[in-house]
């Protein structure tokens, strides 16, 4: 048979994230909502709430309830896998604020949520945790930015942080007494807001300024654990993408830019990282990354590239990937994040500003169905480094990127 | 009584309700677990129990039923498996057998337990990063021996490490011990935060050697910046 261009016919990157099935939630299995919980301590004294900033866009969270996302004045709350290791995320996440006209900061009064070393070896506890997260919160307030996550992981923990916080008085006040040996006031965000959630909540402008076509991509999408399993009731959710049965942040990104999204039956599966695995017992992280995630994705979908939207998937899924080839699995897909993906389609360079070069599994073919010509590009990148190398230029900057 | 045979007889019963008490006393517990209806749907989604003689809804059942030797076992055998990645948050009785496993394991590490410390070995330099630095991942932890199994891409990246940082755009982050630049100021804090909540006790429990040198690295900054510790 063949498919003829009727008004009958659904596109395909409708198929996929489309659904027949109407999901309506019960409001009875709906956990508390926080913001009620969160003024009152406000109102109590207990701790200043910090209003997520004007102009800010409403999404839905998984109980139909609204969530405010800021759309400027955010201070980026970075990842240290993402700066350490594939620094070309987090460069991607400032340059679509750059290219969007909307005002951050890019703060050096911050640590990492430490959350990481925390679900790895337990060598902390809950009140320390808080502090953590308190510490970054205050620094954040004083400049009069609000805080925008950019690691899944942080933004999990945090909203744990907020849920001990805001139940146990012992924690709370374990945590503002430290806070006041740091001279520091106790201030817990509006909403806790992570960086997808704002590419979310952006993405019609970022399609606006798409300047490459991605008709022809298809994408798988790894949604992130600890972005929708910690916390759940929080995550994005839209009746438009999967019946509203998952979290729409990502996929609704990758329809909003024209690709392709195809399922496949692991989805719900983590990515195999770990937290204590990636970095000690990685035997079980490549086996699970490979088996249960790619391998699953290239026979059931074959996409072009994996997107995710967290720093230990998007490290997991792509490093994984070489002893997989090494033993003749059915492995090879390109990995990248959102913030990424975004960025090329709205014309950035692969290498000045998505540094794919920190990327481990062969993205190049991916380039060329982008219409890039990564050869060019990667002349272009070794131009910058000869400069850099030569002493004509101390950095790269983004004047010089584009 | 458990039901299992118990796998640690020479530790005393009394010193293995001890521990179970502090997990008990934990803020965090009595949201972590509300009873277990057995259903497995935790087993279902959780990636360790795919590769692992190991099994959240265990974790779940022994807790719930007190089984003070089954969890003393679990302490020691079973909790360094988890991957921590909360899939079992979808159980229908709004249990987290992933959060309870954190609490086993900080009570492990609190109390010095022989298998945290095995658990642990190899793994201090990322504590002491962590700690000492404020940012977990450093560009120069990517070194062709420490990842071999990542293939010739890591042996690129540290051999060009500082030329490749110096062409990332954001200012931040042209640095190669640290994920990005953290002010002075922002890691004494982060120390005033491990001093004052126990954590550095934690860590002598378990590793005397990472103690002893994170206590020097931090008291010099403490008291530089006028800070007794
Ligand atoms: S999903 Fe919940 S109720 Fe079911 S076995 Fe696991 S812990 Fe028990
Ligand atoms: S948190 Fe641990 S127990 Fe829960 S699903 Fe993940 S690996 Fe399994």
């Amino acid at each position: 048979m063949t498919a003829t261009a009727t008004a009958e016919v659904i596109p395909y990157n409708a198929v996929n994230t489309k659904s027949s099935r109407k999901f309506e939630r019960q409001a009875e299995y709906a956990p508390e909502d926080f913001h009620d919980h969160l003024f009152e301590l406000e109102a109590e004294g207990e701790w200043i709430v910090q209003r997520v900033p004007e102009p800010y866009v409403e999404v839905m969270t998984k109980f139909g309830r609204k969530k405010k996302i800021p759309l400027e004045m955010t201070w980026h709350h970075k990842s240290c896998g993402q700066c350490g290791h594939i620094p070309g995320y987090s460069t991607a996440i400032f340059w679509l604020n750059r290219k969007l006209d909307l005002k951050y900061t890019d703060p050096t009064d911050q640590t990492s949520c430490t959350a990481w070393n925390y679900y790895a070896s337990a060598t902390s506890n809950a009140a320390a945790q808080a502090g953590v997260a308190m510490r970054n919160f205050a620094a954040a307030y004083e400049t009069g930015y609000y805080p925008l996550i950019h690691c899944g992981t942080s933004y999990g923990h945090y909203k744990e942080v907020r849920e001990e916080m805001m139940h146990h008085a012992e924690v709370r006040h374990q945590v503002r007494d430290v806070m006041k040996k740091l001279g520091k006031p106790l201030v817990m965000p509006e909403e806790i807001v992570h960086y997808s959630e704002w590419i979310h909540a952006v993405r019609d402008r970022i399609a606006a300024k798409q300047k490459r076509d991605f008709s022809n991509l298809a994408v798988t999408v790894h949604p992130a654990c600890h972005y929708y399993k910690l916390v759940q009731e929080d995550a994005i959710y839209d009746p438009d993408i999967y019946g509203g049965q998952r979290t729409a942040t990502v996929s609704a990104l990758i329809v909003a830019l024209g690709a392709e999204v195809r399922d496949y039956s692991t989805w719900f599966d983590c990515c195999g990282f770990g937290f204590r695995h990636i970095l000690v017992q990685r035997d079980f992280t490549r086996s699970f990354a490979t088996r249960r995630k790619i391998e699953v994705m290239k026979e059931e979908a074959n996409p072009d590239v994996v997107i995710t939207h967290d720093t230990g998937c998007v490290t997991t899924l792509d490093k994984s990937q070489f002893v997989g080839q090494a033993h003749g699995l059915n492995v090879g897909v390109p990995v990248m994040s959102d913030a990424q993906f975004a960025a090329l389609a709205m014309g950035a360079h692969p290498y000045r500003v998505c540094q794919l070069h920190w990327h481990s599994t062969d993205y190049k073919p991916l380039l060329e169905k982008m219409g890039i010509d990564h050869e060019a590009a990667w002349a272009e990148f070794q131009e910058d480094l000869k400069k850099l190398k030569s002493g004509e230029k101390e950095y790269l900057t983004w004047e010089d990127v584009g | 009584m458990g039901l299992f045979a118990d796998k640690y007889p020479d530790v005393a019963y009394q010193e293995k309700e001890r521990l179970w008490e502090q997990v008990k006393a934990d803020p965090r517990y009595p949201s972590y677990l509300y009873g277990c209806y057995e259903c497995g749907i935790c087993v279902a989604a959780c990636p360790s129990a795919r590769f692992y003689d190991f099994s959240p809804r265990k974790i779940a059942q022994a807790a719930a039923r007190e089984d003070i030797d089954l969890i003393y076992e679990q302490m020691n055998d079973d909790v360094w498996n988890c991957s921590q990645c909360f899939s079992c948050n979808r159980c229908p009785r709004q249990n987290s057998p992933g959060g309870v496993i954190t609490i086993l394991r900080e009570v492990a590490v609190k109390n010095g337990l022989k298998s945290a410390k095995q658990a642990l070995e190899g793994y201090s330099r990322i504590i002491y990063k962590i700690m000492g630095t404020g940012t977990q991942v450093s560009p120069d932890m990517l070194q062709p021996d420490a990842f071999p199994d990542w293939g010739p891409q890591v042996r690129e990246v540290s051999a060009d490490l500082e030329l490749w940082r110096r062409a990332l755009p954001p200012e931040t982050l042209h640095t190669t011990s640290t994920g990005w630049q953290v002010d002075d100021k922002t890691i004494i804090e982060l120390y005033l935060i491990w001093h004052n909540t126990g954590v550095m006790d934690m860590i002598a429990e378990v590793d005397e050697g990472l103690h002893m040198i994170l206590n020097d690295v931090m008291e010099e900054k403490l008291e530089e910046a006028g800070y007794e510790v």
